[in-house]
């Protein structure tokens, strides 16, 4: 079979892609392991929802109009706007087709599928920046009895054992794991390494519509200081309740979670923690606070026409004096460990010389320079710090397939 | 190895140096697998000597400009005859040398003048571990507490954010903050 382009992946990220190569008439085929949408219905806790809000989630061609701009998703609202979009881009999809291998064939491409082999000129990966949890050397050692989660075989708190469990990693998957797993009744300590502290709320505004306004999501990957840190940087501990509710460490604390730094490890049955804790909420109450001083600088210099509230400054993180080091985990009753430690792209299928010896993927802002006419969208601050936001996909898949059409020769998009 | 042609002004850290040997660690990762020595002789009592000569990095042998000794003893009110510093204290100075150190290569990076950094060390630490007396007390410190007194152009905000930014790239930090596999052999 071929094609010009190969999209893989039809997620918002893929369809999107898809809506920009129609537009300017390139030849593609969107093949999908699954069905649209395939990760948001399989691979994500029951009680999740967008932490971005309703009136942020727009994709090239369509944006949420319905009557909650200010409320958050659920998986299966974000499922239906995606097929939604899925029938007002009407892509060429094979789903239920997996993609078993990318490989250079000297002209062009060979994605070998277990359904046949396309050859084409161009391939966009659109496969997900979040597949594959990623676990800490120490998971290894996780003692005998003690119950392993990650984040995607997480369903909901009464799916794990009764007793305490340990949540390791405070971004916005440990922190909202944390709370619903601690008010299930299974006491939680939370092992709390570096992250991201932002309110949900600041003078009356969302967060992320202030990261909008002042321009910070729209900051391009080569204006940055170090574009390896930024991609880096944990989710922020944000949650999308109805409430729009900031949920912070102190909040847990509040509720009886008890706080623990990294975990460093295992040893005759006790796990060890870092005893650097203190240094981190510091460093992330301090960043909360220069982002805070962002945004009042910039309404001061900009002004708003319906005005907003009064600048404000939060509690800092209360640590205490001397927080545990050490914990036995029999004696403390603790049954389960959560990995709230991050996820990786599965880019294993990849038959290309295009990885650093950390095994991440090259790219100049989704440009796989090393094989031209490859591409990737939707990880984290590919092109811009909204990158890995459903709203980011808009002006990365429309730069990409602008490069692309280069790359195949094809003429401007159709008016 | 070091330029010193240029002139590097504000705190005297050649901050594009290590900035540069981050970026060459990127395509040889392996010049960054150092490794540090010391060699130790007992004098008398619990007197000894320390010599540090030389280093292994950047895939080779150096050796510091001078062979640097520190003497340690233990305390009068451990009998013995405090020649020198105790260990522990030792170790205290090597986390505030650590942190300080930090604090004026960050404060060079973003390009805040420093006047005067000053730094209290305490280690808190309850004897009956290394005596043995109760096995539920750990020989090392209980709480190690660092007081920082810095008077630079900068504001209270950013002087704490020096301070957090060096402990987080602080080797010492870390060392005293996590665990460490130790060997020790005899030949």
């Amino acid at each position: 079979m071929q094609t010009t382009t190969v999209v893989v992946g039809a997620g918002h990220a893929g369809l999107a892609v898809s809506h920009c190569l129609a537009a300017r008439g390139i030849d593609h085929v969107v093949i999908e392991r699954g069905e649209v949408a395939h990760t948001w219905r399989t691979e994500r806790w029951e009680s999740l929802r967008l932490l971005t809000p309703n009136w942020q989630t727009h994709v090239p061609g369509l944006a949420y109009d319905g009557d909650d701009p200010d409320g958050f998703m659920t998986m299966a609202e974000v499922v239906a706007f995606i097929e939604r979009y899925a029938r007002l881009v009407a892509p060429p999809l094979e789903t239920g087709t997996t993609v078993e291998l990318l490989t250079s064939n000297g002209d062009g491409y060979e994605v070998v599928t277990d359904r046949g082999v396309w050859l084409c000129q161009a391939v966009v990966i659109a496969s997900g920046g979040f597949n594959v949890p990623k676990l800490p050397p120490v998971a290894e050692s996780l003692p005998d009895g003690i119950e392993s989660v990650t984040p995607m075989g997480y369903t909901r708190p009464q799916a794990l054992p009764e007793g305490g469990a340990l949540v390791v990693g405070a971004s916005a998957t440990g922190v909202q794991i944390a709370d619903e797993v601690h008010r299930s009744g299974r006491p939680v300590t939370l092992a709390v390494g570096e992250h991201v502290r932002m309110p949900r709320t600041y003078r009356g505004k969302d967060i992320l519509w202030w990261m909008d306004r002042t321009g910070l999501h729209d900051e391009r990957y080569d204006e940055v200081d170090d574009i390896v840190r930024a991609r880096r940087v944990p989710s922020p501990q944000l949650v999308g309740t109805p409430e729009r509710a900031t949920l912070n460490i102190n909040n847990l604390t509040d509720q009886g979670v008890r706080l623990v730094g990294s975990l460093a490890g295992f040893a005759d049955g006790k796990a060890q923690f870092s005893g650097s804790l203190r240094n981190k909420c510091t460093l992330a109450d301090l960043k909360q606070g220069r982002l805070l001083d962002t945004i009042d600088e910039w309404v001061d210099e900009n002004g708003l026409d319906d005005g907003v509230e009064p600048p404000q400054r939060f509690e800092p993180t209360r640590v205490e004096e001397s927080p545990p080091l050490t914990l036995d985990l029999a004696r403390e009753g603790m049954r389960t460990v959560i990995w709230a430690t991050g996820y990786e792209p599965d880019h294993s299928w990849i038959d290309l010389p295009v990885f650093d010896r950390k095994g991440r993927l090259r790219h100049d802002g989704g440009v796989v320079t090393e094989a031209p006419g490859v591409y990737r969208i939707g990880l984290n601050f590919l092109r811009r710090r909204k990158s890995s936001f459903i709203h980011g996909t808009e002006d990365d898949a429309r730069d990409l397939t602008e490069h692309l059409a280069g790359h195949v020769g094809a003429s401007s998009p159709a008016p | 190895m070091t330029d010193t042609s240029e002139p590097i002004g504000l705190n005297g850290v050649n901050v594009e140096h290590l900035l540069g040997a981050r970026t060459a660690l990127g395509e040889t990762p392996e010049a960054g697998q150092f490794k540090w020595r010391v060699t130790n002789e007992w004098l008398h009592g619990t007197h000894s000597k320390t010599h540090v000569e030389g280093y292994f990095g950047l895939g080779g042998e150096h050796d510091h400009k001078a062979d640097y000794t520190f003497e340690s003893d233990h305390p009068l009110v451990f009998a013995a005859e405090d020649n020198a510093a105790t260990p522990v204290e030792i170790v205290l100075t090597g986390l505030a040398s650590c942190l300080t150190a930090g604090v004026a290569a960050v404060a060079q990076v973003r390009e805040i003048q420093l006047r005067s950094v000053k730094a209290t060390v305490e280690g808190d630490m309850d004897i009956a571990g290394i005596l043995g007396a109760d096995p539920e007390v750990r020989n090392g410190f209980s709480n190690v507490k660092v007081t920082y007194d810095i008077d630079a152009d900068a504001t209270p905000d950013e002087i704490a954010a020096l301070v957090a930014q060096s402990q987080k790239r602080s080797a010492v930090y870390d060392i005293l903050t996590n665990p460490t596999n130790v060997t020790v052999e005899v030949k």
